[in-house]
């Protein structure tokens, strides 16, 4: 919750500081996001699809902990589709990692789960244009399964 | 024109249709006990209020930053001028974000407004995946400091270098970022 008192703290500091000013920065917000809400409204019927698709459990049950190439993009691929707030990734990354999965399949889900958005796709593409959100999530995808084939090196999961 | 707006249009009307079916979908299932439905409609309440409890703080910071910070220090800090170390300021500003790319996105498009230049904007958008400050406390707890620092330093020059080429690249198109 430390977002909000931040938040909190500097409307206040700015409200003391210039009334006017707050009330511009105010109306900025609210156009900023009324622009910016269908995108959004399209986002939470994704999401709400997608966690009755792919719940935590199914999750769990498709990381598979055998060390092949195959099992580091299957776990990418479903990273990159589901979502969570951050705060429910690393516990569930502990609980993987307490069932066996390797750090380097976690790597892959961990990383694609931040980095690659399908459902932020209609909000990227507002923002971004189809092509510049289409290339910046190929090349996060392909940035993860790096990251996680060195992780897999390091960590003597792989063999080279 | 004429032809572009009718597009828009229809693209709407396309959307506004599945809104519709999808909002009649979750009311029904509610109704008669469609086990589907109502999970998702649950789906949507929790997701709902996450998002209610990040959003109005996020585009509230976004207009406070609009307002006080002024386009020339972001263009010196973030933009052309900055050189090389735009992408230190953007990856330091990645750390402190919360709520993953849902804020990322707005954020980099009020960067974009008060200058900060693309590559810059991709490194801080990717990098917020990456070096979330509470996050990675939390990463390392539960996987191990050296987990984190691989992540970390292996990911981090392969996001900038992409933002710099896709900058390049994009600046050949003549791009412009919406709104």
């Amino acid at each position: 919750m430390w977002f909000f008192y931040v938040t909190g703290i500097l409307l206040l500091l700015s409200f003391f500081a210039d009334k006017k000013k707050t009330k511009k920065a105010l109306f900025i917000a609210y156009k900023r996001f009324i622009i910016i809400s269908p995108s959004f409204l399209i986002m939470l019927i994704f999401v709400s699809v997608i966690l009755y698709l792919l719940p935590q459990e199914k999750i769990i049950m498709y990381l598979d902990s055998d060390y092949h190439l195959v099992n580091v993009i299957l776990a990418a691929l479903i990273g990159s589709v589901s979502v969570m707030p951050g705060f429910v990734v690393f516990p569930l990354a502990g609980i993987l990692k307490s069932n066996g999965i390797s750090y380097m399949i976690i790597a892959s889900f961990t990383t694609t789960l931040m980095m690659v958005g399908t459902v932020t796709f209609p909000i990227e593409v507002t923002y971004f244009g189809k092509k510049v959100a289409l290339i910046r999530n190929i090349v996060s995808f392909i940035i993860a399964i790096i990251v996680s084939i060195i992780i897999g090196i390091y960590f003597g999961e792989i063999a080279i | 024109m004429k032809d572009k707006k009718n597009k828009k249009d229809k693209k709407r009307i396309i959307y506004f249709i599945i809104i519709a079916i999808y909002f009649i979908f979750v009311l029904y299932a509610n109704l008669s006990g469609i086990s589907s439905g109502i999970e998702i409609g649950k789906n949507l309440i929790s997701f709902l209020s996450y998002m209610i409890k990040i959003l109005p703080c996020a585009f509230i910071l976004i207009g406070l930053f609009e307002t006080w910070v002024s386009r020339e220090k972001v263009e010196k800090h973030l933009g052309h001028e900055g050189g090389f170390r735009g992408y230190i300021w953007g990856i330091i500003l990645a750390g402190t974000m919360a709520g993953g790319l849902l804020v990322a996105l707005p954020v980099s498009s009020a960067l974009y407004r008060k200058g900060a230049r693309l590559s810059v904007i991709f490194t801080f958008i990717s990098a917020s995946a990456i070096v979330r400050i509470p996050m990675t406390l939390f990463e390392a707890s539960f996987l191990g400091v050296e987990f984190t620092a691989i992540r970390w330093f292996i990911s981090i020059p392969l996001i900038i270098i992409f933002s710099i080429f896709l900058d390049r690249y994009l600046l050949k198109q003549n791009y412009s970022m919406r709104m």
